[in-house]
């Protein structure tokens, strides 16, 4: 099985004024394609750093990060662009969906950046939105739907590029416990139907319970691995 | 992300808003509708003008007494004799025709209506240096000017006003200051002029006027000297013969002459600096107006930026580079820019032609010309405005970290 996901020695250092901060002191381990994996950890823990450095949203201050075979770490940030729209999808805790547009023209947005043509684009979006189960919604906008069904469009948004990994972070935090229980069957679903690798981000060990692997982390060092 | 989809989305931001964007525009309205006005207004007036003027006579000089700056004292009044000298062939090459003028006023009557228009007494040569055609009767002959004849040629506005019609009125009898004069023809109307009527006149022999109407101290004397030159081109040299021969006659040295010599081209370029002195005005206001809607829209696009911080951060995690972001805000300040450019043409054209109707109305016809130039400058420069002050907001979001971005509440 290949590495999805390899990093070595991860480290950031935020400076906070004059202060420097350690969100992460050395990080090390690899994730397989297809795996399940929550990473969890107390506030403060580097967590979110974390993912923000497999979601290649920020670039770590020291160590190694592959992703799907390519070297992250230290590239541009227009490069950084292009490999978080080619090989991440994101789930947010709030499902960032753009209020005005559709459910459908929402799905279509990481599409637009990639250069897909317009018939192509729709056509792809589509068949997203019924992945998830939403084919009816299409022309609907989030107010129009409920907190389940807007993490449905923002999911679809996430799988609609075909992406390496999802990065979901919280994504049952902001829904009752039986929605937030059949967003993550979803998850799992596509995750056994596509073979996408899906890592949660929680606190809610409920959710982490799920999945086939934990990766805690406290004070910015791994903290175990099972 | 092609142009067509920026444009797209741009269009649905702005119109998400619409009050804010409708105020913000405001600035842009009015700097583009004052260009447009302004320039329509402008280009209007000088062909009235220009028009007016050349109407006056062909190649025209005017020579009156005193200097322009009212320094002379005692400047000797201007005479038939000096008329007469300008007439030399030898000493003044360049002269075509000459025609002295008495000018006055006073009392036109017929029947129960009377008008008080301005009174020429003049000699035949005025009607070719003036460039005036009858349309009824005839001109003033030298009969009429050695006979003192009572007869008169009616402006055709004074025409309208005695008899209420500016035709068939030849033969009639009117009184000018109590006294019976024939009307020996109308004139043919020069339209109104930017500076008096030149349809409100009446015209008689320069005898006449000089023993019955208008009385001056020297029997002699004349008013106003209008010298026709031969052409176009020796108007200039028609102005340096006159002051040689006059400064002769009036025994001035150079640099103190006691009359004035005005030509066309002196009132054309009088008139001309007038404009141009409106249109640096207007231009200044159309500029602030423009550089204060400009400040507005980059105002409105840095607290666009800012509420949408999140919807920015949430593009760049989805791939969108930072030439994306900096196209989506640059076409959102750069169409609003040009919508309010759009709406200020409407608003400029829509004015000029109520400054036509009021012109109309008021008697002076003149129309204002919005041309194609005009909106083209319009548009380009209220894109360009947009476009300039788009900038900052723009790269302010496209630098934005995707991840305090995210976070942003």
């Amino acid at each position: 099985m290949s590495n999805v996901i390899e990093t070595h020695d991860l480290a950031k250092v935020y400076k906070m004024g004059e202060v420097e901060v350690h969100a992460l002191r050395g990080v090390s381990f690899a994730i397989q394609r297809g795996e399940v994996v929550a990473i969890m950890g107390p506030s403060g823990s580097g967590k979110s750093t974390l993912m923000n450095m497999l979601g290649c949203l920020d670039r770590p201050t020291s160590g190694e990060y592959f992703l799907d075979g390519e070297a992250v770490a230290s590239l541009t940030d227009d490069q950084l662009a292009d490999i978080r729209n080619r090989k991440v999808g994101f789930v947010f805790q709030s499902f960032n969906l753009l209020s005005r547009q559709t459910a459908i023209t929402n799905v279509e947005l990481p599409l637009r950046y990639s250069g897909a043509n317009n018939g192509g684009r729709r056509q792809r979006a589509i068949e997203a939105l019924k992945a998830v189960g939403l084919e009816d919604r299409m022309t609907h906008r989030p107010y129009e739907l409920s907190g389940g069904q807007q993490q449905r469009v923002a999911i679809a948004r996430a799988i609609v590029n075909n992406p390496a990994i999802i990065m979901a972070d919280e994504p049952t935090g902001n829904l009752d416990s039986k929605v937030g229980q059949e967003i993550m069957n979803l998850l799992l679903n596509l995750n056994k139907e596509i073979g996408t690798t899906l890592i949660i981000v929680t606190h809610d060990p409920r959710i982490a319970e799920q999945t086939q692997r934990i990766i805690r982390l406290k004070d910015g060092l791994l903290d175990g691995d099972a | 992300m092609t142009i067509g989809q920026a444009f797209l989305e741009a269009l649905e931001s702005l119109s998400g808003n619409k009050l804010r964007s409708g105020l913000t525009v405001l600035g842009i309205v009015i700097g583009v509708a004052a260009v447009i006005a302004m320039l329509a207004v402008g280009r209007g007036a000088e062909a009235s003008i220009t028009g007016s003027i050349s109407g006056i006579g062909t190649n025209l000089l005017f020579v009156f007494r005193g200097d322009p700056g009212d320094n002379i004292r005692n400047p000797e009044p201007l005479t038939l004799g000096d008329a007469e000298a300008l007439r030399d062939q030898f000493a003044a090459p360049s002269v075509e025709a000459v025609a002295p003028a008495l000018q006055g006023s006073g009392t036109v009557s017929f029947g129960g209506e009377q008008t008080m228009p301005q009174i020429f007494g003049v000699t035949p040569e005025y009607f070719q240096v003036r460039n005036y055609n009858i349309t009824e009767g005839e001109f003033i002959t030298e009969e009429h000017i050695l006979g003192r004849a009572s007869v008169v040629l009616l402006g055709p506005e004074v025409a309208e006003k005695l008899f209420g019609h500016s035709d068939g009125v030849t033969g009639e009898t009117v009184r000018i200051e109590g006294q019976p004069f024939r009307v020996i023809g109308v004139l043919e109307s020069k339209g109104g002029g930017s500076f008096g009527s030149q349809d409100n006149v009446v015209i008689v022999p320069f005898t006449t006027a000089q023993t019955r109407l208008i009385r001056r101290s020297t029997s002699d004397r004349v008013d106003i000297i209008f010298v026709q030159a031969v052409s176009g081109d020796v108007v200039t040299q028609a102005s340096e013969e006159i002051a040689a021969i006059l400064r002769t006659r009036h025994r001035t040295p150079v640099g103190a002459d006691d009359f004035t010599i005005f030509t066309q081209q002196d009132l054309l370029s009088t008139f001309q600096s007038i404009t141009g002195i409106l249109t640096i005005f207007l231009g200044g206001i159309a500029g602030i107006s423009l550089l204060v809607g400009g400040i507005g829209i980059m105002n409105i696009m840095l607290v666009s930026v800012t509420e949408r911080t999140r919807e920015i951060g949430l593009r760049k995690a989805l791939g969108a580079r930072k030439r994306d972001i900096l196209t989506q805000f640059l076409t959102e300040s750069s169409l609003l820019s040009l919508i309010g450019g759009m709406i200020g043409i409407a608003f400029g054209w829509l004015i000029s032609y109520l400054v036509g109707r009021i012109a109309e109305a008021s008697g002076t016809a003149f129309t204002p010309v919005v041309g194609i130039d005009a909106i083209l400058l319009a548009t380009i420069f209220s894109a360009a405005v947009g476009l300039f002050f788009g900038i900052y907001p723009a790269s302010r979001a496209a630098n934005l970290e995707p991840v305090e971005a995210l976070r942003y509440e």
